[in-house]
């Protein structure tokens, strides 16, 4: 039973907006096809399905109502009296009576269709039962569509209702309007609720919750109660009367000693010992509100007087005092909710009163013997018969001395604010050092010392260690001295020219593997450079290499000798014959009056020269004479047909015409396979 | 603060440098830079790379046994602060060093010294075979080439003797 939370009723629709739904659901859940021609049993199920359905419909729609709502006997009677003075009973209890009725005579109407359904002769007939019947069924809910109106309303206020637990821990505030009780409650708990000066602020009951004693408490902030015959109350002060007449809570009767509130300390006086029946087998306490404004000494002799009889009141028999506040508590806690004065002395005050009321109560009840039985409380056993007192510091008897003086301990803290505050000071860690001399406490002390790491090293009998190791190498010193000459060389050194000489040779053996390291990566390939650019200075000269030969100690004669035969040389010679060895002069010079012809090249295809005519070779060229040059040319071409044939315009073309010619990229082969391409 | 050793090549590790690298068996692995790194990423055993300190203790190119080397203890029980303690050790750690250096530096004079006869004997022969290379020995005349080079260790047949033909 859904005592403390009303929120999950099942929404109640409109008496119009109810028939649309069932009848809606009718037709998109059964088959909705039917013809004249099929046989008449198969109609008159058709139509009965239908009358079924929807009777089923209205039944569970009718069925979760009336059980979602609470029935207003089987709660608790907080509840029922809360739903009554909220709702009317009577009303409420009708309502619902009503769909309970009409509910059955759904199913009655439903039971004589299918009845008459079943002998139903035509297609014509069976749907005219099924009309009716249905039509029957809606014309029912809408005469009760008032009472389903009333009953949404009620479920929307009633999902709107504090969950109140009416069994837990509860702290009832309760008086005149606008003495505070709102303020209280919000001082003490979370809940937010509105504080205004005008009288009736708080409609309903407030909850919130607090904490005392690591125990969740409930507080309830009651509207404010007028001092009226019971009959005469409207709904809202009801409300509180019904809250302080059922629950099993400790009540705060808040007294506004300020008068600020509009009513005297008289009428509330008054008020107080009217409902006094209700504070009835209840822990009661009455406070003292708005002690800032008006302080209880300046009260007049008569207000003194009511509140003294108020106070006989609580401490007398009728309400339910216990605990050990017999001494203490004999004049009414004051407070004041604006300065928060005494806010918490009363709340505790309340909380301890309805615990020790609670506590009496269940251990005068039979479960508490049950549990009683079942604790233990172990004691440990000594182990052996050393004794383990409890640890008590050394200073102890100072610390207490100095506290009883009432000296003020200056602790880090106060340090720390002292000098500059958190993000300035930095505490100093030293002072608490035990050394065996206290000079050294604010030794700063090196952690790394020449890439080492000084922890590594110390130790106590260092200076001994390192006294005996500086022994041991002055001998191993000595020792080394003498035999010196055990390590003389046995082989003579070098001398300086030998040290020549091996310098000239490693340099000439790295010039030949450079040498060879270059020929070889270039796989014989490389280009000749031409002498004139080779050697631009003339310094290749046959008079050089006789000299570097000679300096090595070789005759160098036949050696320019072969030189010079395979050089071109540059001995002018005016002949007609250019065919002779020794070569010839500068070809410009001799161009006039001979006639330029051409050794090679496709015009001379063109031309058809007959005879291929050798041309004297360029000077700086390096050939000896038209023979030469003739095979160098031919070279040449050879060289150049691979090129040309890729219709490349030098070797540093690249450029593919096309990327992907068609035919070697697609097709079938005539025949092979074509796994690759 | 302290200053560790790489785990591969046994250099010091200063504040702000390497990788350490925790093993699933919470083996610490501290390292001085990459290249110690990734040899160890690929699972190179320090004792056979060649430029690593343990490479070079295993096959005997560094002093490593020795007294001084005691000095150095990682100490696991922490000593009650003592000023006179400080102050020697840290003086210590200096004659240590100079110690240590001459101790070095005398290994290896005798390491090294082994190799210089060796050496002397091979520069020389170097010369004797090469000498073609940068002179010639013959009398002015130059015989076939093939031949040129290639002269027996001889000792009438040195340098010497034939720039004074010439």
């Amino acid at each position: 039973m859904s005592q403390y939370n009303f929120k999950k009723i099942a929404t109640v629709p409109t008496a119009k907006d109810f028939i649309d739904i069932v009848l809606s659901k009718t037709q998109r859940q059964t088959p909705t096809v039917i013809h004249r021609g099929y046989a008449i049993t198969r109609i008159r199920q058709f139509y009965m399905r239908k009358v079924k359905y929807t009777q089923q419909s209205w039944h569970e729609k009718l069925s979760r109502i009336l059980e979602d709502f609470p029935r207003v006997d089987d709660v608790h009677p907080f509840y029922s009296d809360l739903l009554n003075v909220l709702y009317d009973k009577d009303h409420y209890k009708l309502a619902l009576g009503q769909l309970n009725t009409a509910r059955n005579i759904i199913d009655k109407i439903s039971k004589d269709y299918v009845k008459l359904l079943k002998y139903g002769d035509s297609l014509y007939r069976c749907k005219q039962l099924k009309r009716a019947a249905m039509g029957r069924m809606c014309t029912m809910m809408k005469k009760h569509a008032a009472s389903l109106a009333y009953l949404e309303q009620v479920r929307q206020h009633m999902s709107r209702l504090p969950s109140i637990d009416p069994n837990t821990r509860t702290i009832l505030v309760c008086g005149y309007p606008n003495v505070g009780k709102s303020s209280f409650m919000n001082k003490v708990t979370r809940a937010d609720v509105e504080v205004q000066p005008y009288a009736f602020t708080t409609k309903s009951i407030y909850v919130g919750h607090t904490d005392y004693k690591y125990l969740r408490w409930q507080v309830l902030d009651t509207p404010g109660i007028l001092d009226r015959p019971l009959d005469e109350r409207n709904t809202i002060e009801m409300q509180s009367i019904t809250a302080l007449a059922h629950l099993r809570a400790v009540v705060l009767y808040v007294v506004d000693i300020s008068e600020q509130c509009g009513f005297t300390i008289k009428q509330q006086s008054d008020l107080f010992h009217s409902i006094a029946p209700l504070f009835a087998n209840k822990p009661l306490v009455v406070a003292l509100n708005k002690t800032d404004v008006a302080k209880v000494e300046e009260l007049k002799e008569s207000d003194r007087e009511l509140l003294e009889d108020m106070r006989k009141f609580v401490a007398g028999p009728s309400t339910l005092q216990l605990g050990e506040d017999d001494g203490e508590h004999q004049q009414l806690p004051t407070m004041s909710t604006l300065s928060e004065d005494g806010v918490a002395d009363v709340k505790n005050l309340c909380c301890d009163r309805l615990l020790a009321m609670r506590v009496e109560q269940k251990l005068a009840g039979r479960r508490a013997g049950d549990i009683l039985n079942r604790l233990h409380v172990a004691q440990p056993k000594a182990r052996d018969s050393k004794s383990r007192p409890p640890s008590i510091p050394a200073n102890l008897e100072e610390m207490k001395a100095r506290k009883a003086r009432g000296e003020k301990i200056i602790t880090e803290k106060d340090l720390q604010e002292q000098n500059g505050g958190a993000g300035v000071y930095s505490a100093d860690f030293n002072k608490h050092y035990l050394l065996a001399n206290d000079e050294w406490k604010y030794d700063v002390v090196p952690e790394i010392y020449n890439g080492k790491n000084v922890a590594d090293f110390i130790d106590p009998e260092i200076e001994a260690k390192l006294a005996e190791l500086e022994r041991e190498e002055e001998e191993l010193e000595k020792q080394w001295e003498a035999e010196a000459h055990l390590r003389e060389p046995k082989e003579a050194p070098l001398t300086e020219e030998e040290k020549q000489l091996l310098g000239e040779i490693k340099l000439r053996r790295k010039k030949l593997v450079a040498e060879h390291r270059r020929k070889k990566s270039v796989a014989g390939n490389s280009s000749k450079i031409p002498a004139s650019k080779a050697d631009p200075e003339g310094k290749r000269t046959t008079r050089n290499m006789k000299d570097s030969l000679e300096s090595m100690g070789l005759d160098a004669d036949k050696a320019v000798e072969r030189a010079r035969s395979q050089s071109r040389g540059r001995k002018r010679e005016r002949s007609s014959s250019r065919f002779q060895e020794g070569g010839d002069g500068d070809v410009d010079e001799d161009m006039e009056g001979v006639e330029k012809k051409r050794t090679h090249s496709s015009r001379s295809r063109s031309k058809s020269v007959a005879k291929r005519v050798a041309q004297t070779p360029a000077s700086g060229s390096g050939l000896k004479n038209a023979e030469a040059n003739i095979k160098a040319q031919r070279l040449a071409d050879l060289a150049q047909r691979k090129s040309s044939k890729k219709a490349r315009s030098g070797e540093g073309d690249r450029v593919i015409v096309t990327k992907m010619p068609k035919h070697l990229f697609s097709g079938k082969r005539g025949n092979g396979k074509t796994d690759r391409r | 603060m302290r200053l560790e050793k790489c785990w591969f090549c046994s250099s010091t590790i200063y504040p702000g440098h390497g990788i350490c690298f925790v093993r699933n068996d919470s083996k610490l692995f501290k390292f001085c830079r990459t290249k110690c790194h990734k040899n160890f990423k690929m699972k190179r055993n320090p004792r056979k790379v060649k430029w690593t300190k343990v490479y070079r203790a295993l096959q005997g190119k560094d002093l490593c046994n020795d007294t001084v080397f005691q000095f150095e203890r990682r100490r696991n029980r922490p000593l009650k602060y003592n000023r006179e303690i400080i102050n020697s050790t840290l003086s210590a750690l200096g004659k240590l060093d100079a110690i240590r250096s001459r101790r070095t530096n005398r290994f290896f004079e005798n390491r090294v010294n082994k190799a210089k006869d060796v050496k002397f004997v091979h520069d020389k022969q170097l010369i004797e075979q090469n000498i073609g290379l940068v002179r010639s020995s013959h009398n002015g005349r130059m015989k076939d080439t093939k031949d040129s080079n290639k002269i027996k260790l001889d000792a009438s047949m040195t340098l010497f003797h034939s720039k004074q033909e010439e």
